[in-house]
Parts: structure tokens; C-alpha cells; sequence
């Protein structure tokens, strides 16, 4: 191998070794037998593990996690799948405007959209909180949605569309019988990568949430602010094994290199 | 009527975002310009004139440059080895550079409080080696959050980088090396400049993303560090001051816009030279 190239290698191996090396040591400190975070651990123990069960706090944010991103990506799905159809189908006045609405949120400070937010829909409507924290989510999704379905729509070919029409089928049945069948990966890994966003979002949630009302992002930044114990680490590894297992349909649906891109 | 049916497909999404996210926002940003009297910009003339806001603003734009720069000089060579490699491996290192970004923020700043903590893996190693008797605080201070931006947002920059990079033709380079150019020259003066537009949107990220992160400097800042992000949380949740709290999310908005313009223009500058 070249020499210069070598040295290139070690320099990558290096930088993934910052990237990874953090998220390894959450790994082996969450089976510490210790009260407080030791690397390495002085033993080996899953009662870390078992205490995440025990608080009460964790297991209710989780499931309202799991509900306000689940219902969240659906109802950004719904309103999402017909724009990303009608941008990337049809040319008209205004598509790059309605374009730029769709992906705004993506570039919008999630810090400054969960305030106003708040100030907003909470304070001066008087909406639910619930309500907002989902409404928030949906903001929040929409552009993933319109970025991953156009994606997949790019590689659509519209002749099959028109061979179905010219067949009778009507607008409506072709979308649900010819379109979305052929675009059904794309909607999994929609869905997947939108769901993963809106469960770990911090900054909108942070202004949606109170008393009664949490998620788990949040309920694990109050904790780490005040304890130091495994617990987090124990939760940090199962949070981990399940990005992983998103991250595998991922793959499987999209491929990852649209990451890179 | 059926011509206009595409509209029809866009009016749901659309009136759910425009009455849901773009018109508080608006709100948001006329409301800090206007009290019962009037429109004024009293509050922006206050927000200068005081030394505890600019020097936080100052600090935020510091530290997210400094992430920035950290992040490009790191993630370059990075993105330009994974380029090179062939299919298998490059998916393996686009893999292992998605999975931290699809972690959970809290998970990720978390971790380096344990490395960096007063009683942490760098602490602990330190201490036993005998370099150091005390505790060093590497953790609440703007190297920590640095560190975490450059944590947070490297996998960005790299995937940028590296979705610009394996698209430039290898024979351009060959053709260079062919005619003369030496491997470094051969370097700058056609893969660098071909890979500008993905330096660009990895930086804006990386910028932008670091101007505006929330988790990140408040657990890794602590009260002495605060950036825009904490403060402008502290003024609306803590304090109750939400006329500074809409000021401060005004000129993130600002400063967002006008750096990531500044960033585009710059490289297009670049880009002329060629």
C-alpha cells in the first residue's frame, strides 16, 4: 500500500475511534456492580439494567415515546406522501416555494419551534399540551417524510402510472394499487427514520413537556443532571440496540448510503 | 379544475405547517419588535448594550466556528480515506457513521460526561499514572462543549463529504498525475475543488447545528458556559422573561441565516477562482 494512503488510514481509524470509542464505554460502564460510573468496571452485574425497570418515571416516558413518535410519523406520513407525490410528479407555479415550506422545519431552530410552540399553541390557543407535543413531532418529521418519499418517487417510472389509466383504474385507485406499492420501502424507511428522529428529539419536546407529561429524552436529561449511577448507562444500551435494529430495516429498505449523499 | 389537483395533494401538509409552525414563528419574531405601544426595538438596543447577552452570543458563534473548523479538518481526510475504499468497506464506515447520529443526543452528551467527569475515564487514568494529584475539571467549560459538537456533528460532516467525494471521477485524477501533477498537487487542484459543495453543506450543518444544539452544552457547560440555546431556554422556562427569550430566538434565527449565507458566498468565491 502506499505510504501516504497508511498514513490516511490511521488518521480515519483514529477519528472513528472518537466516534465510537464514547458509546463502547457506555456499553461496558452499564454492567459495572458500582453505585457511580467506573470504566473500567469493577465487576459484572445487570443491576443496572433491572433498575431501569424499577423507575417509574423511565418506563411511563417510554411508552409515551413510543405513542407521540408512533402517531406522529403517521400523521406526517398522511399529510407528507401526497406533497412529496404531487412535488416530485408535477411541475407548477410555486413548487419550489411549497418545496422550501415542506423542508422548513428541518432548518427552523428546534429550540426556537418548541417555544413557539408554546407560546403559541399552549399559552395564547389554549390547546393540550398532549396536543402540541404531538403537533410538534408531526413539524418536526414532515421533512424527513417529503425527503425520503421523493427520493423513492425519483426512481418511479410515471409510464406505469399512465399504462393503469389508460387501463380505468382512476387517479385514486392507481396512487393506492400501482404508486405507493412500488414506493413501500421507501415509505418503511420514512417511517423508520422518522420515528427514530421524533423519539430522540430533545429541544421541541423540551417546551412541550411538565408535570404528568414527559418523554424519555427528557426524563434522561433531568436524571443525568442529577445522578450519576448506571442506570442511564443501562438505559443508554438498550436505546443503542434499538437504533440498531432501526438502522438494519434502514438498510434493508433504503440502503444507508443515502446518507451519504 | 383537474389541472389544479396537485394543489389539492399539497393543502393539507401545507395548511398544517403554515398554521402549526411557520405562523408562530412569525409571531414569535413581529412580537419581540412590538409592545403596547408600538413597534420598537428596545429590546434588541437592550440585548446589545448588555455585556452578559453579547458575550454569550459571542461565545455560541465562537465555539460553533471552532466546532466547524475542528469537524472539517477531521472529517476531510476521514471522508476522502472512506472514499477510496472499495463498496463492502465503504458501507461498513457509512454504517458505523450513521449509528452515533441516529443515537439519542442525551446518550451521546452523556458519554463524555463520564470520560471527562471530575471522577471520569481521563480523570481516573491521569491520577494513576501519577501525571496529575488532583482532579482535573475538563467538564463544564467551553472545551467540553466543543467537544461535544465535534461529537455531535462529525458524522454529518463526514457523510457530506464523503456522498461528494466518491462522485468525482478517478480518471480526472489519473489524467492530473499523467500530465505531470504531482499526488499532492494532483489533490488541490482537482479533488479539493470538486469536493467544495460538500465542505459547504457539511459546514452549514455542523455550524448551524452547533449554534442552535440544546442537549449538548447544557449538560456538558454547566452554568458558566451558557450559550443561546441554555439561556434562551433558561429566560422562557426559568425566569418567565419571554420578551428576552423571543430576542434571543430572533437572533439565532439571524445569526443562522446570515453565517450560513456568509459560508455559501465564500465558497462560491472559491468556486470562481477555479
Amino acid at each position: 500500500m502506499h505510504k501516504t494512503s497508511k498514513g490516511l488510514k490511521i488518521f480515519a481509524f483514529l477519528v472513528y475511534f472518537f466516534l465510537l470509542a464514547p458509546l463502547v464505554i457506555i456499553v461496558f460502564a452499564s454492567f459495572g456492580p458500582d453505585k457511580s460510573l467506573t470504566f473500567p468496571p469493577r465487576g459484572f452485574s445487570l443491576k443496572w439494567m433491572a433498575n431501569i425497570f424499577k423507575v417509574e418515571m423511565f418506563r411511563k416516558t417510554f411508552l409515551i415515546s413510543i405513542k407521540i413518535s408512533v402517531i406522529g410519523t403517521l400523521i406526517a406520513l398522511v399529510l407528507g406522501i401526497p406533497a412529496a407525490y404531487a412535488l416530485s410528479r408535477y411541475n407548477f407555479r410555486g413548487k419550489s416555494f411549497f418545496n422550501g415550506i415542506f423542508l422548513s422545519p428541518a432548518l427552523i431552530p428546534g429550540i426556537v419551534l418548541g417555544f413557539s410552540l408554546l407560546k403559541y399553541l399552549v399559552i395564547y390557543f389554549k390547546l393540550p399540551i398532549y396536543t402540541s407535543l404531538l403537533i410538534g413531532h408531526v413539524i418536526i418529521i414532515i421533512p424527513y417524510i417529503i425527503r425520503v418519499i421523493s427520493s423513492s418517487l425519483s426512481n418511479f417510472d410515471y409510464s406505469i402510472e399512465e399504462a393503469s389509466m389508460s387501463l380505468g383504474a382512476n387517479k385514486v385507485k392507481t396512487f393506492f394499487t400501482v404508486v405507493l406499492p412500488n414506493i413501500r420501502s421507501g415509505v418503511i424507511a420514512a417511517f423508520i427514520l422518522a420515528f427514530i428522529n421524533s423519539f430522540n428529539n430533545v429541544p421541541v419536546s423540551l417546551f412541550l413537556t411538565g408535570p404528568g407529561l414527559s418523554t424519555l429524552p427528557i426524563q434522561m436529561l433531568i436524571y443525568v443532571e442529577y445522578n450519576f449511577d448506571p442506570t442511564i448507562a443501562a438505559l443508554s444500551v438498550i436505546l443503542m440496540a434499538m437504533t440498531a435494529v432501526l438502522m438494519f430495516i434502514i438498510e434493508k429498505t433504503l440502503g444507508l448510503s443515502y446518507f451519504a449523499k | 379544475m383537474k389541472k389544479y389537483s396537485f394543489y389539492l395533494l399539497l393543502a393539507p401538509g401545507f395548511i398544517f405547517l403554515f398554521v402549526f409552525a411557520i405562523l408562530p414563528l412569525i409571531m414569535v419574531i413581529s412580537g419581540s419588535f412590538t409592545t403596547e405601544e408600538g413597534i420598537t426595538i428596545s429590546r434588541y438596543i437592550d440585548f446589545f448594550k448588555d455585556g452578559y447577552y453579547t458575550t454569550i452570543l459571542l461565545r455560541t458563534m465562537k465555539l460553533s466556528l471552532i466546532a466547524t473548523i475542528v469537524a472539517a479538518v477531521f472529517g476531510f481526510p476521514t471522508a476522502y480515506y472512506i472514499s477510496k475504499t472499495n463498496i463492502n468497506k465503504r458501507g461498513l464506515y457509512i454504517a458505523f457513521a450513521v449509528f452515533p447520529m441516529l443515537t439519542s443526543p442525551v446518550v451521546r452528551s452523556f458519554s463524555w460526561m463520564v470520560i471527562l467527569g471530575k471522577y471520569g475515564i481521563v480523570n481516573n487514568l491521569l491520577t494513576k499514572i501519577g501525571i496529575i494529584k488532583e482532579p482535573l475539571s475538563l467538564l463544564y467549560n467551553e472545551f467540553s462543549i466543543v467537544i461535544g459538537f465535534v461529537y455531535l456533528f462529525m458524522p454529518l460532516m463526514i457523510l457530506s463529504l464523503v456522498g461528494v467525494l466518491e462522485n468525482i471521477d478517478k480518471d480526472l485524477v489519473a489524467a492530473a498525475e499523467s500530465l505531470g501533477a504531482t499526488r499532492f498537487k494532483a489533490f488541490m487542484k482537482v479533488v479539493f475543488p470538486l469536493s467544495i459543495p460538500g465542505l459547504i453543506v457539511g459546514s452549514v450543518l455542523v455550524f448551524t447545528g452547533s449554534l442552535t444544539a440544546y442537549t449538548t452544552p447544557q449538560l456538558l457547560g454547566g452554568t458558566k458556559s451558557r450559550v443561546l440555546a441554555t439561556v434562551m431556554y433558561q429566560n422562557a422556562m426559568t425566569l418567565f422573561d419571554w420578551d428576552t427569550a423571543a430576542v434571543v430566538a430572533t437572533v439565532m434565527i439571524v445569526v443562522t441565516i446570515v453565517i450560513s449565507g456568509l459560508i455559501n458566498s465564500f465558497a462560491r468565491r472559491l468556486d470562481s477562482r477555479r
